[in-house]
């Protein structure tokens, strides 16, 4: 479910990245003057045990397949949302950084999605207010699978309107998301499982670890059947919605304009400081509609039209192409030779 | 017996470790200007139209020089790359069923713009990862993690991205010799059930909290106190800034102007 550089455009990762840089300013902001001294080595050991877990797998019953923890709520749970919010970002980063899963660009997506959704939204909301102080054994258990299928449903529906937002991939809204949404439904159940299923290991042997979070939050007077009753009418919604997005037009602003005006957008107003205005906005703009302003010489780009696309232009693209790929190799080689140093042994 | 994942992965960080130790004239490199350099490359990349493909093809110099210069293993890093590409591959390749317009034509073979598209997508993906390996095996995790605190990252999550490093490999041995001791008594039976893991993990996770606690009484009898400063031998040159500098220029001028095609063109016309 990480996001990559690939799939991203640099206006929708700039983005999550402003995002998920204020959340950890302001994380890092909560943790350095609210939390014990104690919790800054135990934030860093559990990031690296969550990666050691992650590399363990598991075989999940039923399927022939097998799965790994993913952390996110587990975290949460031990360490609360700030700490944990901290915690798996630094996870991500090594992911990053080690393994190029997840990109550089995408790491503000991966921490919002994978972050920001189980620590700030699944924890809270779902998983502490059944839960509570983790004294009713079937209601924990109700908690980590409901609030772990809310985070990474979540999480999900966010890397897909982030691949939708940035244009690069032609997969349809709908076709996206029901491919990835009832997949990272059946994930999210079975890491709720493996969550509780650690957490009642932690509540025999060492219950002092879970007191401080839990404690905190004395269970209130739910009743499953409301808190049911809310994710459906989460749910109702959200199909509403997702529905309404999935449709054929574009953009509705834009089509109750051509409706009315017969053109999508709006004509350039007539007065001298609004036309000031849209000059100074075309000069500067960084990113007009959200895009690099388009090369000239870039034909493939600008050319829908298949008649505009003929075969010299390919032709010369696919020679030019090659001679390029053939002098970056042959560089990279003489460069190599001229070193003939030992690598390193794996 | 069974090749677990952490059998893959815990060499494979080790070895990036290991690499960013060398020194060649690219590690001798002030890290800003790597990092910034990475950085720039990326968001050049990315901000391609999505049916870019010879335009993208010059952007293969960086990673190719800087394996050279930097001595490191490129059938490596690829490997690295093909594990971990799932979800671009599987985006990419869904292109040309949704995408079927033709964009392009040399003769009798016409392809469609979702093709396209989707050699854009495994070309972005090659050249961004790489850029991100070849970053951490010229550089170093503690290098980066200092440049990151120097351009204004909270200290609270640079020192959190230290004690990650730091403890990383010890808990990845832990869990690994955990993992291979339950393989070894489990009679040939592959796999491994929930419930064990849960038990397995909950075992790690109890070490884990025993061993931050022993962490945190040594900081405190060497004189913790709540903050964390750094020495920062760092220095920014002439060398760092002809790099970065360079590297800019490069990319800003073949963002601006397609070559491979304007190169083409050119060859056509003198074959005619």
């Amino acid at each position: 479910m990480h996001m990559a550089d690939a799939l991203i455009s640099p206006a929708v990762g700039g983005a999550m990245w402003a995002a998920s840089a204020g959340l950890i300013a302001y994380c890092s902001r909560k943790v350095r003057t609210e939390l014990d001294d104690r919790k800054v080595p135990l934030m860093g050991v559990l990031g690296s045990f969550i990666f050691a877990a992650q590399m363990i797998n598991f075989s999940i019953p039923g399927t022939g397949s097998s799965g790994h923890l993913g952390g996110g709520l587990l975290l949460a749970v031990l360490l609360g949302p700030h700490a944990a919010f901290l915690t798996i970002a630094s996870v991500l980063v090594v992911q990053a950084l080690f393994f190029a899963d997840g990109g550089l660009l995408a790491l503000g997506c991966n921490m919002f999605n994978l972050g920001f959704f189980p620590a700030f939204i699944a924890y809270p909301l779902v998983y502490k207010k059944i839960a509570g102080s983790h004294r009713h054994r079937a209601r924990t258990t109700v908690a980590g699978m409901l609030a772990a299928a809310a985070g990474l449903q979540l999480g999900a529906f966010g890397v897909v309107l982030e691949t939708l937002l940035s244009g690069i991939s032609s997969l349809p809204l709908a076709t996206f998301a029901l491919f990835m949404q009832p997949i990272h439904l059946a994930i999210g159940f079975v890491e709720g499982a493996v969550t509780v299923g650690i957490v009642f290991f932690i509540l025999k042997a060492r219950p002092d670890i879970l007191d401080k979070e839990s404690g905190n939050a004395p269970a209130r007077s739910f009743s499953l059947r409301s808190v049911t009753a809310a994710l459906l009418l989460a749910g109702l919604l959200t199909g509403g919605v997702l529905s309404w997005l999935a449709s054929a037009k574009p953009d509705g602003l834009e089509w109750s304009i051509a409706k009315v005006t017969g053109s999508e957008g709006l004509g350039a107003q007539a007065g001298r400081a609004h036309a000031a205005l849209a000059w100074l906005q075309e000069k500067t703009s960084f990113l007009p509609d959200y895009a690099f302003k388009k090369c000239p010489s870039d034909k493939t780009v600008e050319s829908k039209n298949p008649e505009a696309a003929d075969g010299e232009t390919s032709l010369a693209g696919f020679i030019g192409g090659m001679l390029t790929l053939a002098i970056a190799f042959i560089t990279g080689a003489a460069l190599k030779r001229r070193k003939k140093k030992g690598l390193p042994q794996h | 017996m069974q090749m677990t994942t952490q059998d893959t992965h815990s060499p494979g960080l080790r070895y990036l470790d290991i690499l960013s130790c060398q020194d060649t004239m690219l590690h001798r490199l002030d890290p800003r200007a790597k990092v910034l350099t990475s950085l720039i490359y990326i968001v050049a990349v990315i901000s391609f139209d999505k049916y870019a493909v010879s335009a993208l093809l010059p952007f293969c110099f960086f990673p190719v020089v800087m394996i050279s210069l930097g001595n490191l293993p490129a059938a490596y890093l690829v490997k690295q790359l093909l594990i971990m590409a799932p979800l671009a591959l599987f985006v990419g390749i869904a292109n040309p069923f949704f995408d079927r317009e033709i964009m392009l034509r040399a003769g009798p073979v016409a392809l469609s713009g979702g093709w396209i598209s989707c050699c854009s997508i495994f070309l972005r993906f090659a050249l961004t990862a790489l850029a991100a390996l070849i970053l951490i095996a010229t550089t170093g995790f503690t290098k980066v993690c200092m440049v990151l605190d120097r351009l204004g990252l909270p200290r609270a999550f640079t020192v959190q991205l230290l004690f990650i490093y730091r403890y990383i490999f010890v808990l990845a041995d832990e869990g690994s010799q955990m993992s291979k001791a339950r393989a070894l008594r489990s009679c040939g039976r592959r796999g491994m059930s929930i419930s064990v893991f849960c038990s397995l993990t909950g075992h790690l996770l109890l070490r884990t909290v025993d061993r931050a606690q022993r962490i945190y009484m040594a900081m405190v009898s060497r004189g913790f106190r709540g903050e964390f400063r750094f020495k920062a031998p760092l220095s920014f040159g002439m060398r760092e800034a002809a790099f970065t500098l360079g590297w800019s220029a490069f990319f800003i001028f073949f963002r601006m102007y397609s070559i491979p095609s304007f190169v083409g063109e050119l060859i056509e016309g003198l074959l005619r």
